[in-house]
């Protein structure tokens, strides 16, 4: 294979090459790690990139299969790990200055299963400080650029992530979803985002944001390869006391499938209309007629308490934020300012959460101070966990009649950068229809449906599957991915990308 | 509600941050918007809706109490901001001449 032939494959027909022996995994992980130096000066998708370590893995994965081992599907094949992964030995930031130079003594459940699975770590990928955000810029080592228009923001929290499959800077990439920080980057990239079951990945080793809400996920630029990556990440783990002690649901068989013949598709009223795009709407409603001619029942299906989501989100989040970002505390690890011999712990503790944190994690810890404290308890985190249970019963009763429930994955396509950095509330719309997913722990992703005619900027489309029906997820994405691949007449939509003028500085196109 | 910059320094001592009076000033209405905007949360739930605090009906989880590896001290410490005598070194954690 060569360079263009490598970094264009899906991460499937890699593993499937380099099982192959046709290409090894050093060429392979060399093609990626040459990209990633030709266009990320440019994207700044990576934090930190450890080309020695992946040269290293991948020489071991194909030393091993030369000597006829068996190994799996990914095997040998690259990935970007979004910053939030313990990795041990490698930085780890979670694009926070409070955590500069901190290299994890372990590894997170997640980065051992890739490594156990044979997939090649690239490098660490940037995020919003500590996965508080919707597109990067409140990362504290500057922002991460769509690669469809470099002015624009890529998503976030996981934007790094995202921009390194639109960028072909890596085929596969992880990344975590507290209020959709996987899904919201997919939707503005045109890249495959999925947010498992909660419990269904383990958040042992992950930085903790929202406990109760962050849940791992894989990044791809198909399905199949999302569901790949799933199965490899995904199943019990003591470790993790909120791990579901179940199998791993069918992703794989589904992705494969994608067969959606009598499937009832629920579309949820609530998330569209005033504050849509026009452009986002479209494509939708274009997604939906396609999974009709597929064999889907499409109906509208209302879940009244969704319009309370956000709210209900931004008192829980904080509140567990607030405690969990007690950790940082200057004396065991991260940044300590001000330790004269004079000042007391107090006093060093705060004064290096002041300069530790950025404005979006100050503002968020605040927050939840609040909302947890005496007198306000039960109005605002109280009020919260029952809006909580509301939006729970709302998503019940509409899987008593669908199977799946679908949305656009973001109310527009990506923004400028800079356009909504002074106002939180703005950026907080950004997550919308990702929210609701979170709260009640369904599994949810989200799977390219095409640009917006307005702004000729991907457009993400959302389906919604019941705790532990994570393959609906899948079957409906992958039904949509070849309809449109048949309607386009090309592969992905990042294919688009890197057959046009925006992308050519990519460097994808055939000579 | 309309937080004070007052408001938001006792927020901000009960959350161990130090802020300047600018960032006071500039924080207390942003907070100030969210609150607001979050405020018909409180209007929504009557009290007989029970809490969710959690995705799944977990309860607690235990395992053996059996010992097991763990990490070195030194390992431990190789990330500490100071260390004294294979020890974390803290600031001092009584008042004035204590």
């Amino acid at each position: 294979m060569n360079r263009l032939e490598i970094l264009r494959a899906t991460a499937a027909e890699l593993g499937a090459a380099i099982a192959a022996r046709t290409v090894t995994s050093v060429e392979v992980t060399r093609a990626f790690l040459d990209q990633i130096e030709a266009v990320d000066g440019r994207v700044h998708a990576f934090l930190h990139v450890d080309a020695a370590g992946a040269l290293a893995q991948a020489a071991a994965i194909d030393e091993r299969l030369d000597g006829g081992e068996k190994l799996g599907p990914l095997a040998g094949v690259p990935l970007a790990l979004k910053d939030i992964f313990c990795q041990e030995g490698i930085p780890t930031t979670a694009g926070s200055k409070t955590l500069e130079g901190w290299r994890p003594p372990y590894d997170a459940t997640v980065t051992r299963r890739l490594q156990e699975a044979g997939i090649v770590i690239l490098g660490k990928t940037n995020m919003d400080e500590f996965a508080m955000g919707s597109s990067t810029e409140n990362s504290a080592y500057g922002p991460t650029h769509n690669p469809w228009d470099l002015d624009r923001i890529p998503g976030g929290s996981g934007g790094g992530s995202a921009a390194s499959l639109a960028a072909f800077e890596a085929p596969l990439a992880m990344g975590t979803d507290t209020g959709g920080s996987i899904r919201q980057p997919g939707a503005v990239t045109g890249t495959v985002g999925v947010k498992p079951t909660y419990g269904g990945t383990s958040r042992y080793g992950v930085i903790a944001m929202a406990s109760s809400l962050d849940q791992p996920g894989p990044c791809a630029r198909t399905v199949l390869d999302a569901a790949l990556l799933h199965e490899v990440i995904a199943g019990h783990d003591p470790a993790d006391s909120t791990s579901i002690d179940a199998p791993v649901p069918p992703v794989v068989e589904a992705a494969r499938s994608g067969d959606v013949t009598g499937l009832r598709i629920g579309i949820v009223t609530e998330l569209g209309g005033e504050g849509y795009a026009p452009g986002v709407e479209q494509r939708f409603r274009e997604a939906l007629d396609l999974l009709r001619e597929a064999g889907a029942e499409i109906v509208e299906v209302s879940c009244p308490h969704f319009r309370y989501a956000l709210g209900a989100y931004y008192l829980i989040m904080p509140s567990e934020v607030s405690s969990n970002l007690a950790r940082y505390d200057a004396m065991r690890y991260g940044l300590r300012v001000g330790d004269d011999g004079a000042r007391s712990t107090e006093e060093v503790m705060s004064l290096s959460r002041a300069a530790g944190f950025g404005d979006e994690v100050k503002r968020r810890i605040m927050l939840g101070t609040y909302a947890l404290s005496s007198g306000y308890y039960d109005a605002y985190y109280g009020s919260a966990q029952r809006v909580r249970t509301l939006i729970d019963q709302d998503f019940d009763a509409a899987f008593q009649d669908v199977d799946v429930l679908v949305s656009p994955a973001t109310p527009t396509t990506a923004f400028k950068l800079g356009e909504r950095v002074a106002d939180p509330l703005a950026m907080y719309k950004s997550d919308l229809c990702t929210i609701p997913s979170n709260m009640a722990g369904n599994a949810a992703g989200s799977f390219p449906c095409g640009l917006a005619p307005e702004d000729g900027l991907p457009v993400g489309f959302q389906v919604m599957a019941p705790p532990l029906a994570d393959d609906r997820v899948y079957r409906v994405g992958a039904a949509l991915e070849r309809k449109l691949a048949e309607r386009w007449g090309t592969g992905t939509l990042t294919d688009q990308l890197a057959d046009g003028e925006a992308g050519a500085y990519l460097n994808l196109k055939e000579a | 509600m309309a937080l004070s910059p007052t408001d938001v320094a006792r927020l901000a001592g009960l959350a161990r941050i130090h802020l300047t009076a600018e960032e006071l000033e500039r924080m207390a209405p942003q907070l100030d918007v969210i609150l607001d905007a979050v405020a018909e949360v409180s209007q929504v739930a009557t009290h007989d809706v029970p809490p969710m605090s959690h995705a799944l009906p977990l309860t607690n989880v235990f395992r053996a109490d059996e010992v097991r590896p763990s990490l070195s001290a030194e390992a431990v410490l190789a990330a500490a901001p100071d260390v004294e005598e294979n020890r974390f070194r803290v600031p001092r954690i009584l008042g004035e001449g204590a």
